[in-house]
């Protein structure tokens, strides 16, 4: 069948297999080139593999969990969306969660997410006190910062390609409501908006939303949005007899492909202009519910769909703190002045991470999408360029169209995950449509 | 515990561990509903049991059951922990139509499967119920009862004999507390029918199947199709004149 990424590019028929048991994942191994998906929300071809794309939503039990520590072990196929409906109504809610809750366990692993906490709380493989990998030769590995470092180093932020991912066990963190405080700050400029968050380095939550089509003396105006979970006394009195339920929303859906014209400078930068005034209006303090806090566009179903039947390429990068400055300055100068806008531009600080092959690392990080087309995949070059210019380096999750030469010039780290890749014959047991483009 | 629930009355779910038998346990438990699973071999089912009671903080018992052993039926219920206010019959077996065709011993074992058996533990149960006044029985029969097919007419006989035994059961307990309800499935994509090329508008997912029979028992619904398109489609099958039907390769 026909898949692609969340992103819809690009699209690749595919020879889909759904196992249900480790018997049925052991007979799929001996044929190689596999790669395991799971919901397919990274934005690109991660999750795709022609030969054998191996759908592991039929690993969908959850196994067991200790309401004294919050330690929950579930097979890789679990959505983090059920992790929720089952544990927030108890008091437990994830240590690491991505902007949406349509992932899998598994998906969360290997592109080792990260979320508006990174800076305090670090990406996912804080939450992973184990993780279970079938090998190429069918056998099964747990491994865990004691048990197989090393494949445990590897399998988080290793994209799939160290083994089949099975089961694992996340810690989950208490929390005492369903509810985000939240405080929104409008930053002018990139200056600003940098000061903010160094400045609010305490806060659990921090993200910003960010101009990319301002320019000039507004380049990098943000409005900064900072969350605390809320404590039952931050409740009116009809929330607080629930504090752990928030209400259902109702689900928004694009029922159709936008045309291609739809998203243009004018529409975006209009868009935009209105965001940053409402923004800037409404600026303070207020409590949300954590499903529009943390997953806004889960509201919209297919909302993939606005970037029109070609899809959109997702850009992030990540730059090291002592040249985000004017790493983040020459590439917002690129995207204004190319008139290539992006309505979901978003700004964040991540804390230190020292890790095998994750994405984050000190600094800053820009996340940006564009709808595909040969003038934004122009674009898209030139922001590589300039990221390496200034020591940064690309979450493999979102990407769909880096070179190989790129990456390698990206990643120092590069020579040690190849030699994991050369070992006990990995490369010819588990592949990816990215692994191909990225020689990994 | 934070979560408040009513005292729901437990579900049982014959043919447990079938995907669609499952769908249902999980739109129920997270209504809040204890589950009972009943199945072969019920030992390996642990898995599942332990993943609906983690998930939706209710109790799941699992009991071994045979529907073909129709002399065991009575001790099976009397076993049960409490007595369910709601069973979902989910058995089912399709077989294949060659092998039905050329020894009727297998075409037996299809039609006991998917007819005999299963009406015989839903007559105890009915009968239990009507006792009480109380309680809800869903069948899970097929949209291939509804028009023998050369393709699957032993099967799709065994169905409408059980959709037929469902509509009378229904009948004669419409003046009790008692419902039946009749759920005709359409293609669900399941174990049964992975790497099937189904057509995607026509088939439903088993959450979706879950869902629609937790509505229609909450509805009291008589018969439904988990998609509503496929009441069109079969009407369409149902009224093909005889001479042309039997001529079609469907």
């Amino acid at each position: 069948m026909i898949l692609s990424g969340w992103g819809r590019f690009p699209k690749l028929e595919c020879r889909v297999t759904r196992p249900r048991s480790d018997a049925e994942v052991r007979a799929l191994v001996a044929e190689g080139a596999l790669i395991a998906r799971g919901n397919g929300r990274s934005y690109g071809d991660a999750a795709l593999s022609a030969r054998g794309t191996v759908d592991m939503r039929g690993f969908s039990r959850m196994l067991s969990f200790d309401a004294e520590t919050g330690l929950l072990v579930a097979e890789a196929g679990v959505l983090l969306a059920d992790i929720i409906a089952a544990f927030l109504p108890r008091g437990w809610f994830p240590l690491v969660t991505p902007g949406t809750k349509f992932v899998t366990l598994g998906g969360m692993i290997a592109a080792d997410v990260h979320g508006k906490n990174h800076h305090k709380d670090g990406s996912m493989a804080a939450s992973v006190e184990w993780v279970e990998v079938m090998d190429g030769d069918g056998m099964v590995h747990r491994a865990s910062r004691a048990e197989n470092p090393d494949l445990f180093g590897f399998t988080l932020g290793g994209m799939g390609l160290t083994g089949i991912i099975l089961r694992a066990a996340i810690r989950l963190r208490p929390v005492q409501s369903a509810w985000i405080l939240q405080e929104t700050v409008p930053a002018p400029d990139l200056a600003a908006a940098m000061a903010l968050f160094e400045a609010s380095a305490e806060a659990t939550y921090s993200v910003a939303w960010i101009d990319c089509l301002a320019s000039g003396a507004n380049l990098g105006r943000s409005l900064v949005m900072l969350g605390e979970h809320a404590a039952p006394s931050d409740l009116d009195n009809r929330r607080r007899a629930r504090p752990l339920v928030a209400p259902a929303k109702r689900l928004l859906t694009v029922p159709f492909d936008a045309p291609g014209f739809a998203l243009n400078r004018y529409s975006v930068g209009a868009f935009n202009a209105l965001y940053w005034r409402k923004g800037r209006r409404s600026a303070g303090r207020a409590l949300v519910d954590w499903d529009s806090y943390f997953y806004p566009l889960d509201g919209i179903l297919h909302w993939n769909r606005i970037y029109g039947r070609k899809g959109f390429a997702q850009f992030q990068c990540v730059l090291p703190l002592a040249a985000s400055e004017p790493g983040l300055r020459a590439l917002l100068g690129e995207i204004a002045a190319s008139g290539q806008g992006s309505f979901l531009a978003v700004l964040k600080r991540f804390g230190a991470q020292d890790s095998r092959f994750s994405f984050p690392m000190e600094g800053y990080t820009l996340a940006l999408d564009f709808p595909v087309n040969p003038v934004t995949l122009a674009l898209l070059d030139r922001l590589d360029a300039i990221t390496l210019d200034h020591g940064g380096r690309f979450y493999l999750a979102k990407d769909a169209r880096m070179s190989a030469a790129t990456l390698r010039r990206a990643d120092p780290r590069l020579p040690a995950f190849l030699a994991m890749r050369a070992a006990e014959g990995r490369a010819r047991s588990f592949a990816s449509a990215l692994s191909e483009r990225l020689d990994l | 515990m934070t979560l408040s629930r009513e005292n729901l009355s437990p579900v049982l779910i014959l043919g447990g561990r079938s995907d669609i038998g499952l769908a249902c346990a999980h739109a129920f438990a997270a209504k809040g509903h204890p589950v009972q699973l009943a199945a072969r071999k019920v030992a390996s089912l642990q898995p599942e049991a332990t993943d609906l009671g983690l998930r939706y903080a209710v109790p799941v018992s699992t009991h071994e059951f045979d529907v073909l052993d129709t002399a065991g039926h009575a001790g099976f219920l009397d076993s049960l922990p409490a007595a369910p206010g709601i069973v979902i019959c989910a058995i089912g077996m399709m077989g294949e139509q060659e092998a039905g065709e050329m020894d009727f011993a297998a075409a037996a074992q299809v039609m006991r499967s998917n007819y005999e058996a299963p009406a015989a533990i839903l007559g105890l149960i009915a009968n239990r119920m009507e006792a009480t006044g109380t309680g809800t029985i869903v069948g899970i029969s097929s949209v291939a009862g509804d028009r023998g097919r050369a393709t699957n007419y032993v099967y799709g006989s065994a169905k409408a004999g059980f959709t037929a035994f469902l509509s009378g059961l229904r009948n004669r307990l419409a003046k009790t507390g008692v419902h039946v309800v009749t759920v005709k499935p359409g293609f669900v994509a399941t174990r049964m029918t992975d790497g099937m090329d189904l057509p995607a508008k026509l088939t439903a997912q088993p959450e979706e199947l879950g869902a629609a029979v937790l509505k229609a028992v909450t509805r009291k619904r008589n018969v439904i199709y988990v998609r509503p398109v496929w009441a069109l489609v079969m009407a369409i099958i149902r009224n093909i004149p005889e001479p042309v039907f039997k001529k079609l390769k469907l």
